[in-house]
């Protein structure tokens, strides 16, 4: 199990780990269980402002493509270009090498959920 | 009303499994249930195991009748063998398409689609009462890939080296009674075997065991679609429906003009007209998804329309197939595919756009 301390999470399945005023975002082991096989990414450019709930790119899996919502604001500082030729990071290690932007000037969002809330939120969803 | 998915035999071992369950045409399937990138490349390399239980099986009891409702000469299609044949209705549009059968006794056992079991069955018996609809007494399982073959063969006391592609022997396999058929909708050789309800689940386990040393995979519908697609094989209601007609959908070799079944004068008539539109398949240039229902463009003008896309793993790179009119048809030409608002780059290249390395 990864260490996932630090983590906070949103309603639309990212994660961010805020460090200072940086941040880095990715999406969630559910969401990455939920989309399957990851095939490409569609990413901002660095440079780009994210506003929270602002869209930062497009995740496709071989199922569908899917919106990608920013948990926090901030300014993105660099893209993982990994994913380029390894979109299947984000299924394999969604936590560590499947990391998808880091952001500078990041302010926190303390509507995001931690991870018992986290949890708790995606039991209710996949149970009903 | 309240309007049940139902269930295939095989259901409590798909959960039992841990797949991801999925509602396909109102029957809960198995979507996938490791990967779909590694149950593809198990059909690809080894060997893959499919639920297709929920195809629907009819049987025609009246040769007029088979020869009536399907678009090729069934005079030729000698008993032991199968044929993919078109269902039409008068308009010449794609009712169904469908896997004819020829059984020993004279009769036809048509394969079509699970959604549209119901539909054909009526539409067949609206012609003559002499059909049956038998799909839920039958349970089918897929063998897929380059080790299908020997697994099967291990299985089985019926010499499977005189059972050719597209031809089937009614025997036993793993002690269970049934067809076994050397056809399939992934591009790889393998069988798909009947069998009754009840025996489903033993056949079922017996392949997964007996197959380990083979590499076998269960596969979901997740890998059937991106396996189908890349052998360039239509998917109903995807790249074809009541509205395409056979020849726009590239299925002439599938049609045999000289016999009067339902929908031939009015596929003739659309000949002569000239076609406005023809399936064909695409090369994406970058790294942009093409999915159902996006524009094809060319020069900025919306052209066509993508009718099934996505990455194929086999030869990686992003390919779909796509209704275009026929002066863009041409292998080497250049169009867009509508991507989020942009045009992404591709090429019309011929289908299929895999096809497996042939036997010695």
């Amino acid at each position: 199990m990864p260490d996932l301390s630090g983590l906070r999470f949103s309603q639309s399945h990212e994660w961010a780990k805020l460090d200072g005023e940086s941040a880095t975002v990715g999406i969630t082991e559910y969401a990455q269980s939920q989309l399957g096989d990851v095939i490409y990414l569609e990413l901002p450019a660095v440079g780009q402002k994210l506003e929270v709930g602002g869209r930062l790119g497009v995740i496709e899996s071989v199922k569908a493509a899917s919106d990608l919502y920013s948990p926090i604001a901030g300014e993105v500082s660099e893209v993982n270009q990994e994913l380029k030729d390894h979109p299947e990071y984000v299924n394999g290690d969604p936590y560590g090498k499947g990391w998808i932007i880091k952001l500078r000037s990041a302010r926190d969002n303390p509507a995001l959920l931690d991870q018992k809330a986290y949890d708790a939120f995606v039991q209710g969803q996949s149970g009903s | 009303m309240v309007v049940t998915a139902e269930r295939t035999p095989l259901y409590d071992e798909h959960v039992r499994l841990g797949a991801q369950m999925t509602n396909f045409s109102g029957w809960v399937m198995p979507l996938q249930y490791s990967s779909i990138r590694d149950e593809h490349r198990a059909v690809r390399e080894a060997v893959g195991l499919f639920d297709l239980s929920h195809m629907g099986e009819l049987r025609v009891t009246d040769a007029a009748l088979a020869q009536r409702v399907v678009s090729r000469n069934l005079g030729k299609l000698r008993a032991g063998r199968a044929q993919y044949a078109m269902l039409c209705n008068d308009q010449g549009g794609i009712i169904d398409d469908v896997l004819v059968y020829a059984m020993a006794d004279g009769s036809h056992f048509l394969v079509v689609n699970a959604g549209n079991q119901d539909s054909d069955f009526e539409w067949i018996r609206s012609h003559s009462p002499s059909v049956l609809n038998v799909g839920r007494e039958w349970a089918l399982l897929g063998v897929q890939g380059p080790h299908a073959v020997a697994l099967v063969q291990r299985l089985t006391a019926e010499d499977l080296s005189r059972v050719r592609y597209y031809a089937f022997v009614e025997g036993k396999v793993a002690g269970v009674s049934g067809i076994i058929s050397r056809t399939g909708y992934t591009g790889e050789d393998g069988f798909e075997i009947f069998c009754a309800n009840a025996d489903a689940s033993r056949l079922w386990r017996t392949l997964l065991e007996e197959g380990r040393g083979d590499g076998i995979r269960p596969a979901g519908l997740g890998a059937r679609d991106t396996l189908r697609l890349e052998a360039g094989l239509r998917l109903y209601g995807n790249d074809m429906d009541a509205s395409t007609n056979p020849l726009e959908a590239g299925l002439d070799w599938t049609l045999s003009l000289d016999m009067d079944f339902i929908g031939r004068d009015a596929i003739l008539r659309a000949r002569e007209r000239g076609l406005t539109r023809i399936l064909v398949g695409l090369r994406m240039l970058d790294r942009s998804i093409p999915r159902h229902g996006y524009p094809v463009v060319d020069d900025g003008e919306r052209v066509g329309v993508v009718t099934s896309g996505n990455v194929s793993f086999t030869l990686g790179h992003n390919i779909a197939m796509a209704y275009v009119p026929p002066a863009l048809a041409d292998p080497g030409a250049r169009l867009g595919v509508e991507v989020r608002g942009t045009a992404a780059p591709a090429e019309v290249v011929a289908l299929p756009f895999y096809q497996r390395p042939r036997p010695k």
